[in-house]
């Protein structure tokens, strides 16, 4: 069967985002950027089930302006066999991603689309059950263990009190949590031989989207800050505290 | 103006997140519904008619809303919301596996996990791991939102009287089944409700060790967490993983141990009123949020910690 994995360029989860001062947005000046780790799961994953002769072909797609081409080759140097860029002009809203998205959908009908739970940066959580809503497909949200079975597909989902198994039917959407599995490394060949894989780039008007804004963003701040603490010396003087100062046992 | 809150329950019980979500929905100054989806879901439609200041609880009684299946109850949300103003629900498991869909199938943009309500159309909301605050103000006439429970306080349970209504419309979507479920049995409170709550972290070791914080858990009545390098090591289960992309919590006290402070984890509980951390490196983040700062091997202090309290 044939797999669509959703990739999104996100700031590196190694570099602590700051507010700019005037609260305009974030400051990404000369920030490291990185394919989302949830992303990069799920790239794993689909290369996983192409290796077990599940998957035929896997299809990776990033919705962007021309940088996240880079992203794109990092999940073809993972072993994705093909990318497509949709371009847009920066980042666009999780609803808009998702209409893009099923206009791919439409285009390549996978049996199954793959892609992270939510991104690092926006920490939105939306991209994925949208587009199961706009293509009329089930989801297998915040999946920690995926089974191929006939026509089904059964997705064991991290949920608030442990875990829970659904069954889908194909096609289907997954969105992946951190322990689906972990991401290989791309080996030197690999990067060299995805620098020749074949990219293809669409614009929202080729498939038949129209790039709307719901949301404005009107500033961005610093959460509150804590007041600095004290280092206590010793377990009896902690328990001291909580009892005496904090009142909280 | 109309607001119709999702209930976050198990059928039998209301889940104190429909609280947190009636308070934000309450902030937003609208007239406020309740629909509860579920079979034999009885129990926690009565519980929600008593919620004070609520109108009317939609009761969607059926088989194929047993196990809120994202495929069918969004359907239901998107039907029933159809005729209100805000679509407002607790930023559960549940409610983010369905929201999207439905915001989805009515064409808007959805908020997700907000922190406060500034306007009828403005909203806090963190992003970046909680390291950035944003203002967002929504164009949609219509709004769906889920909301950060942690950062609002409950609702008053008790002392409403709400009419009771049945929702008859039955979608069922055809396209999912439910399989199974494990679910983690405990006596000690949950974990995103409980006023204490003390997390190990990778400095356990192993699962084994986590037995030292049961008995503090137990003297406190608190909640046991994890930090996730915990949960990766497989030294307990995923549940029980507070960060980021785990549980927010925000208890009165929060006790880290053995954790060294990613900003994941610090992302899932730096709202908490009071922090203690015990960790042997001094130069852990933790110490940067704790309130209250212990640099001990926490072999030697948890069993010292157990026998004061």
């Amino acid at each position: 069967m044939k797999v669509l994995v959703a990739v999104k360029r996100v700031v590196d989860y190694n570099v602590k985002v700051r507010a700019k001062a005037d609260g305009s947005n974030v400051d990404l000046n000369n920030v490291k950027m990185a394919i989302n780790p949830f992303c990069e799961i799920a790239v794993e994953e689909a290369v996983r089930l192409k290796e077990a002769g599940t998957a035929t072909e896997v299809i990776a797609v990033s919705v962007g302006d021309k940088s996240c081409q880079e992203q794109i080759r990092t999940a073809l140097a993972l072993g994705a066999d093909r990318g497509i860029q949709v371009e847009t002009d920066g980042p666009v809203e999780p609803l808009v991603v998702a209409k893009l998205l099923k206009g791919v959908v439409d285009k390549e009908q996978p049996q199954l689309v793959i892609l992270g739970k939510q991104s690092i940066d926006g920490d939105n959580n939306q991209t994925g059950q949208m587009l199961g809503a706009l293509a009329n497909m089930p989801q297998g949200t915040f999946a920690s263990e995926i089974a191929v079975d006939g026509d089904k597909l059964n997705v064991t989902r991290e949920v608030d009190g442990g875990l829970q198994t659904v069954s889908l039917n194909l096609p289907a959407i997954v969105t992946t949590d951190l322990r689906l599995n972990e991401p290989r490394y791309a080996s030197l060949p690999n990067i060299m031989k995805a620098k020749k894989k074949q990219l293809d780039v669409y614009t929202p008007q080729d498939l038949g989207v129209s790039v709307t804004t719901h949301l404005t963003q009107i500033k961005v701040e610093p959460p509150a800050e804590r007041k600095a603490g004290i280092k206590v010396a010793d377990v009896e003087q902690l328990v001291d505290k909580l009892k005496n100062e904090a009142k909280v046992i | 103006m109309s607001t119709l809150v999702i209930a976050e329950h198990d059928n039998s019980s209301l889940k104190v997140a429909t609280l947190n979500a009636v308070a934000a929905a309450q902030a937003m100054g609208a007239d406020i519904d309740i629909l509860v989806a579920g079979a034999n879901c009885g129990g926690a439609a009565e519980q929600a008619a008593k919620i004070p200041g609520v109108g009317k609880v939609l009761v969607a009684d059926n088989a194929v809303y047993e196990h809120q299946l994202a495929e069918n109850v969004s359907l239901l949300i998107a039907d029933v919301g159809a005729a209100y103003d805000n679509i407002v629900a607790p930023a559960t498991s549940n409610c983010k596996n369905s929201m999207p869909r439905v915001a989805a199938l009515l064409d808007v943009a959805q908020i997700s996990e907000i922190t406060s309500v500034e306007s009828a159309d403005t909203f806090k909301r963190p992003i970046y791991a909680g390291n950035v605050i944003a203002t967002v103000q929504s164009s949609d006439a219509k709004k769906v939102i889920t909301v950060r429970t942690t950062a609002f306080d409950a609702a008053p349970a008790e002392g409403g009287s709400a009419t009771v209504e049945a929702v008859s419309a039955v979608h069922d979507a055809g396209i999912s089944s439910f399989v199974g479920e494990e679910v983690a049995v405990s006596d000690r409170p949950e974990l995103t409700s409980a006023k204490i709550v003390i997390s190990g972290g990778r400095g356990m070791q192993n699962g084994e060790n986590f037995k030292l914080l049961d008995g503090i858990a137990d003297k406190l009545g608190a909640a046991i967490g994890a930090s996730r390098a915990a949960v990766d090591a497989g030294f307990v289960p995923n549940d029980m993983q507070v960060g980021q992309t785990g549980k927010i919590v925000a208890p009165d006290l929060y006790i880290a141990v053995g954790i060294s402070g990613a900003i994941q984890h610090l992302a899932g509980m730096k709202d908490s009123k009071v922090i203690v951390a015990i960790n042997k490196d001094e130069d852990a983040p933790i110490f940067q949020v704790a309130d209250y700062g212990l640099v001990a091997d926490l072999f030697n202090a948890l069993p010292e910690l157990e026998a004061k309290l």
